[in-house]
């Protein structure tokens, strides 16, 4: 084989050889160029955008340039000298006149409870004041109008959040904070995201397993069973993907509440004398999720197996393997690549759920999605709602690459 | 319909037909709106009687809410195109501060004690008033609650309950249950006392909590006997018992009103048309037809008289209605919204 190829070569120039290689690679980059491009500007571009939300922090700097440029320059006094107290005094006035003393309320309100009042009513006080109180600097002057500002606590918040970057956000999402004597944990009762990161890990570890269990079989069957019943099987598990999201949530909401048919059903089966509780708790958030995730399980595995090659069962078997060694020893571990490409996408998949958690999941069961969506839409802080998809991101990426360790490299593919 | 409101449409259209003058008939107005089945009732009982009154067109736009978006109008200066816009109040005193809505001249639109309180805010005016409060299924509990005591009471009252997920409504009724009057919520809230006190009482029945999150689901858990009552707004309540025949009961007592404000926006301008929409809209008799059409509540003082008196009691500015209820604190709520629903939820996930 390898003679005439060499003798080819010999006769053909090499330089054409690299010509119609370039010219056929750059086809092909062209052919990918446009999918190349949506993808950064659709998908790539905007999640690092908002992910960029979750480390910057110039919202004060923005609109307090002097106050922050001290502080970020300053000694480690807080609270600080008449300087600092002087730069607050002028951005004060001068936010009040442009009217953007409300965004640096804001920033401050998010660290420091009473920030926002604080800011706004100083300011106001502050509108037509060119000099401080006779007898005393800005500082007394602030302190006399409100005392918070002669708080190191106050100043621990401005200096944090004077920006450009700071790890406020981070900190906050994982239940830390910068108190007046360094990092601290969150008051209990503030306590809240990383029990809902925990929680979102598990409902997705949850959800994973028993789509595995339910899915294998079925799978099996598209894959082996007898061709007509199979094909039937094959729309039933295609037919919810075709079904609205909302619908197959709002389906369970009928079919689990107390008066529901699963409840009916079970009552006059006399399972149960009162209907068993299955909405608004982690029962009927996994059956809902469950469902929802089980076609993307059962599609990968379906596609592995039916490239398995049934003699290899029946070989083990003739070499005196038992029905459970052939399947566990042969069947199995060829159907890893797909199992393993399925689950990850379901387990994936559940981390990001969100409609369903809110309209079958119980106070205890709101996954993360739910507070950066809460964050986006309803108080308008990209900064939580960065930070939050910053960790979750980050954790998901840890676990993924334990995953791949775990599984080696056929368990990396995805399809 | 009554004799006198009869007369005064008819004068009103009389003087319309007289008065509209032609260097007017150019004229137009960009009004903003939510849309859908509200907005239709607006432009039949606001737009389309001012149009004909005035000749000052009425040109209709819909959002979304969110200040976000008028930021973003603002940002360019010049002609805003959008003149005057309903907002939620979360956004009244964000966009009064930055300067996005101009201050009203309330001296044009009858004063500030010409709206019921909390209707007058320095760059708004009340544009609709909905309450949040507790309901339950007549047919199912006969003897049904009657306050934020009953709601808190699992003796009298067994079975699931359901909240909104959000501090304001859960905290206030929770401090109302435990004996703070209402004029007193706010304030007593605003104590980390007060704070602990509402949490302390959710606490007492927090195993027959649940929560909701969109507004449809309230009517559905009530119709499912899922739940033995629930916080609800009032004009799904009122949806639920005109549309599909159910026999809901809202309690008035102790529910929490909120606003939304019509303002103008910064820099427009078409000024005097705005100001010509808002003090049409501000007629009471003119108030008093939105609440046929859908079951919010209006702001003129006087726009009770002229609502029908069968469909009084279901309107939330009805004055026996106002009397029993309470408004949110805008101030407090937008300092606090934030921390307090962190907390809540830290609270009921445990």
């Amino acid at each position: 084989m390898s003679a005439p190829a060499a003798s080819l070569d010999a006769v053909r120039p090499p330089v054409r050889t690299i010509g119609r290689d370039g010219r056929r690679r750059l086809l092909a980059a062209g052919l990918v160029a446009p999918l190349a491009a949506f993808l950064l500007f659709a998908f790539a571009a905007p999640i690092i955008w908002i992910l960029g939300y979750g480390v910057a922090d110039n919202e004060l700097a923005s609109v307090w340039p002097r106050v922050s440029a001290e502080l970020r320059d300053g000694g480690d006094e807080l609270p600080p000298d008449e300087a600092v107290f002087a730069a607050l005094a002028a951005d004060l006035r001068g936010s009040q006149a442009s009217r953007t003393a409300a965004t640096a309320a804001r920033r401050l309100n998010y660290a420091l409870p009473g920030g926002r009042s604080l800011v706004t009513q100083t300011a106001r006080a502050l509108a037509d004041r060119q000099e401080p109180d006779p007898g005393g600097g800005w500082r007394e002057t602030l302190i006399a109008l409100d005392p918070a500002w002669g708080e190191r606590e106050t100043w621990v918040a401005l200096r944090q959040a004077s920006g450009p970057v700071s790890a406020f956000f981070l900190l906050s999402a994982a239940d830390l904070r910068l108190g007046a004597d360094g990092l601290e944990r969150a008051p209990p009762e503030q306590r809240i995201y990383l029990a809902v990161l925990w929680r979102t890990f598990a409902v997705a570890a949850t959800v994973t397993a028993a789509a595995i269990v339910l899915g294998f079989p079925v799978a099996y069957f598209l894959a082996n069973g007898p061709p007509a019943l199979a094909s039937v099987a094959m729309v039933l598990v295609l037919l919810p993907l075709w079904t609205s999201l909302l619908v197959r949530t709002g389906a369970w909401v009928v079919l689990l509440q107390d008066q529901g048919l699963v409840n009916g059903a079970l009552m006059a089966l006399g399972l149960t004398s009162e209907p068993v509780r299955l909405l608004f708790n982690r029962t009927g958030l996994t059956i809902a999720m469950v469902h929802i995730s089980l076609p993307y399980l059962i599609l990968p595995l379906y596609a592995t197996m039916t490239t398995i090659r049934p003699e290899l069962v029946k070989a083990a078997r003739s070499l005196g393997a038992s029905p459970a060694v052939a399947f566990w020893r042969v069947y199995l571990p060829q159907t890893l690549p797909g199992l393993a490409a399925g689950a990850l996408l379901v387990f994936i998949l559940s981390l990001g759920y969100y409609i369903t958690p809110a309209l079958v999941g119980g106070a205890g069961d709101q996954l993360v999605s739910y507070f950066i969506a809460f964050y986006t839409t309803e108080t308008f802080n990209w900064g939580m709602a960065g930070a939050l998809a910053i960790l979750l991101v980050a954790a998901t990426a840890i676990l993924y690459v334990f995953y791949a360790r775990l599984a080696g490299p056929r368990g990396l593919s995805l399809g | 319909m009554t004799a006198r409101r009869t007369m005064r449409a008819v004068s009103a259209a009389l003087a319309g037909a007289l008065l509209a003058a032609p260097a007017l008939a150019q004229d137009s107005v960009t009004v903003v709106s939510w849309g859908g089945a509200y907005q239709d009732a607006q432009r039949e009982v606001f737009f389309r009687p001012f149009e004909e009154e005035t000749g000052i067109r009425v040109n209709e736009e819909t959002w979304e809410g969110g200040i976000g978006a008028i930021r973003a109008r603002l940002a360019s200066g010049g002609d805003p195109g959008w003149d005057v816009v309903q907002v939620e109040a979360a956004d009244i005193l964000l966009g009064c501060e930055e300067g996005l809505f101009e201050p009203i001249d309330w001296d044009r639109l009858g004063g500030e004690d010409s709206v019921i309180p909390g209707a007058a805010q320095e760059c708004g005016v009340g544009a609709i008033l909905f309450n949040e409060g507790i309901a339950y299924d007549r047919d199912a509990l006969p003897e049904g609650p009657t306050g934020w005591a009953d709601f808190f009471d699992t003796e009298r009252f067994p079975g699931k309950r359901a909240l909104r997920m959000h501090p304001a409504v859960a905290l206030m009724g929770a401090l109302m249950a435990d004996g703070v009057p209402k004029e007193e919520v706010t304030a007593v809230l605003a104590t980390p006392e007060g704070e602990e006190r509402a949490f302390a009482k959710l606490e007492t029945i927090r195993d027959d909590l649940i929560f909701w999150r969109a507004g449809a689901q309230p009517p559905q858990l009530l119709a499912s006997g899922e739940v033995v009552m629930t916080t609800v707004y009032n004009g799904r309540i009122d949806a639920a018992n005109r549309e599909e025949g159910r026999n809901f009961a809202f309690v008035w007592d102790g529910s929490v009103g909120s606003f939304d404000y019509w303002v103008i926006l910064a820099g427009t301008p078409r000024i005097e048309q705005a100001y010509a929409f808002l003090e049409y809209i501000h007629r009471p008799e003119v108030q008093a037809r939105l609440p046929d059409a859908i079951a919010y509540g209006v702001v003129h003082r006087e726009a009770a008289d002229d609502i029908d008196p069968e469909r009084l009691p279901d309107v939330p500015s009805a004055p026996e209605n106002l009397a029993v209820s309470v408004t949110q604190d805008l101030e407090f709520w937008l300092e606090n919204a934030e921390r307090l629903t962190e907390r809540l939820q830290s609270w009921a996930g445990q």
